[in-house]
């Protein structure tokens, strides 16, 4: 009896590692070869991957666009920057438009920091619009600079520099030169890890002290939870008033900043009209776009304001 | 009476032995947040600051087992504790001051970094690395059970730091601002240390006790 009960025991014990082996085995079987065909059905194609010091870079392709994800897992990642091979000029994401919309707050900026380099679009547009301008971009990682120059056609010129180190050491460093920016575009955040110490007071005090009396603020952010409040409220601690950009079917949302007032609809309008065809080779109307620029406060006034001393930022995004 | 009181002291060191590893790691992690506004969060931020916390412990533990050899005593075990309390003021007072002009002197994020960790971090953290082998000191009677009672020691004191890590990142930094998270720890390591050396008597007629009993 007793062997009897612990032979069943045992093949039970059996049958349940047998049950795991084949759940893992599936598990196995789905994860490298369901989920590469589902991409490989709207043919999307691994071009290349590298391991940073940070992330890990994947270049993906199909049949119309070359992307940049900084995740491994496929099915969820992120694209952080995407160009059309056959329209490179033409922009694949609306957050993109939107931070080149904050051209009818403030227009012909002759000297722009950008945080964050991503594929080297934004650059790249700016160059275009502003042949002159003098562009200096501030990225951490120096594989994201190699990967932009070898599969998104960026390079340095004497026009467009980059240096490598952590923005707000940059930024601090460029207000103890007394250097000023007459644009200042934050594009550091992607949906996975959020660099905490670039979303303080007093950072973008920092910032502040960059901007000459016209100069701006451009910040791609984030338009959801409990962080879309506390950072709402540093931003305006900072500058009193700022214009909240939210579109539909996109969780970005841009936050411009100045240290002038800000103009209002009637004047935003108008200049839309103005830069309407400047814009159109990047695939977008501009007129459409000063509806979503809101001066108006929709956060929740509560949230404590981020500060070097406090500055939850990824913990307040969950 | 005299046997509860020595297990009442075992037990004070061991909990201290967790105090003190639970506040070692949450510096540690604090760390990086206070040093993020002048140097980054570039990896080699995060080198400097284990580096440092890797070095100060162990002259720690050099020191402490050292300072173990003459007349152990509950007292100077205390007396580390109330030490490292004050050695955290000019990390609360003065660390901007300090990190703003180390940033105006060196260019270089790696060895600016890794000064600053050595000049905020280096000293509470050695001396908080004295705690460990001085308490393997205080607990062992009979050296037939000393690695008993390190291992013991070891497990209390790295609970303390498991805990200390995940309870920072995970809600201290969420409820509180930094500079009160360094000021709970260093009146936690005050008290803490004060207790020690008022239970330092009672620790003294326990020794006396197990001298006639031998």
């Amino acid at each position: 009896m007793n062997i009897k009960r612990r032979f069943k025991i045992k093949s039970t014990a059996q049958d349940s590692m047998k049950y795991w082996f084949s759940s893992i085995a599936l598990f196995i079987f789905a994860s490298f070869v369901v989920l590469p065909n589902s991409q490989a059905q709207r043919g999307i194609r691994e071009i290349h991957q590298e391991r940073s010091l940070y992330r890990n870079i994947i270049v993906t392709e199909d049949s119309t666009r070359r992307c940049l994800r900084f995740t491994i897992t496929r099915r969820t990642g992120q694209n952080q920057s995407c160009r059309f091979l056959e329209n490179p000029e033409k922009l694949v994401f609306p957050y993109a438009k939107m931070t080149l919309s904050s051209l009818l707050v403030q227009d012909n900026p002759q000297r722009i920091l950008i945080i964050g380099l991503g594929g080297g679009t934004l650059p790249e547009v700016y160059h275009t619009l502003f042949p002159e301008a003098e562009i200096i971009i501030s990225e951490i990682d120096e594989a994201v600079l190699n990967v932009a120059e070898n599969f998104f056609d960026f390079e340095q010129t004497d026009k467009i520099k980059v240096d490598i180190g952590d923005g707000r050491v940059y930024v601090k460093r460029a207000a103890l030169r007394n250097e000023n920016f007459d644009l200042v575009i934050i594009d550091a955040f992607n949906g996975e890890y959020i660099p905490e110490h670039l979303m303080t007071q007093e950072f973008l005090e920092e910032i502040k002290q960059l901007l000459p009396e016209n100069g701006m603020l451009v910040s791609n952010t984030f338009s959801t939870s409990r962080l879309y409040d506390a950072e709402s409220q540093t931003y305006q601690n900072v500058f009193g008033e700022i214009i909240n950009m939210r579109m539909n079917n996109t969780g970005n949302r841009i936050i411009i900043a100045s240290r002038q007032a800000l103009p209002d609809l009637k004047t935003l309008n108008r200049r839309a009209a103005n830069w309407r065809n400047r814009l159109e080779v990047f695939d977008m109307d501009v007129t459409d776009y000063p509806r979503f620029m809101s001066k108006e406060i929709d956060w929740n006034t509560d949230e404590r304001p981020l500060t070097d001393q406090y500055s939850p930022a990824n913990l307040l995004n969950n | 009476m005299a046997e509860s009181i020595a297990s009442l002291n075992n037990l004070l060191v061991l909990c201290l032995a967790f105090v003190s590893g639970f506040i070692i790691m949450s510096i540690e992690l604090l760390g990086g947040r206070i040093l993020a506004p002048y140097f980054g969060s570039s990896i080699f931020v995060w080198g400097s600051i284990i580096t440092v916390f890797m070095l100060s412990l162990s002259l720690g533990y050099l020191c402490g087992g050292k300072l173990s050899l003459r007349n152990p005593s509950l007292k100077l075990h205390g007396s580390f504790f109330v030490l490292a309390a004050f050695l955290l003021i000019p990390l609360i007072l003065f660390g901007n001051q300090i990190m703003e002009a180390l940033f105006l002197v060196i260019e270089d994020p790696r060895y600016g970094s890794l000064i600053v960790s050595m000049l905020l971090f280096f000293l509470p953290t050695a001396v908080l690395g004295m705690i460990a082998p001085y308490s393997v000191r205080l607990l062992v009677i009979d050296s037939n059970h000393s690695g008993h009672v390190a291992g013991t020691l070891y497990f209390v004191s790295t609970m303390g730091s498991a805990l200390g890590t995940l309870a920072t990142s995970f809600y201290l930094v969420l409820w509180f601002e930094v500079n009160q998270i360094l000021i709970t720890m260093g009146l936690t390591l005050f008290f803490s240390g004060m207790l020690a050396i008022y239970s330092n008597k009672t620790f003294h007629a326990r020794k006396a006790t197990l001298d006639i009993s031998k």
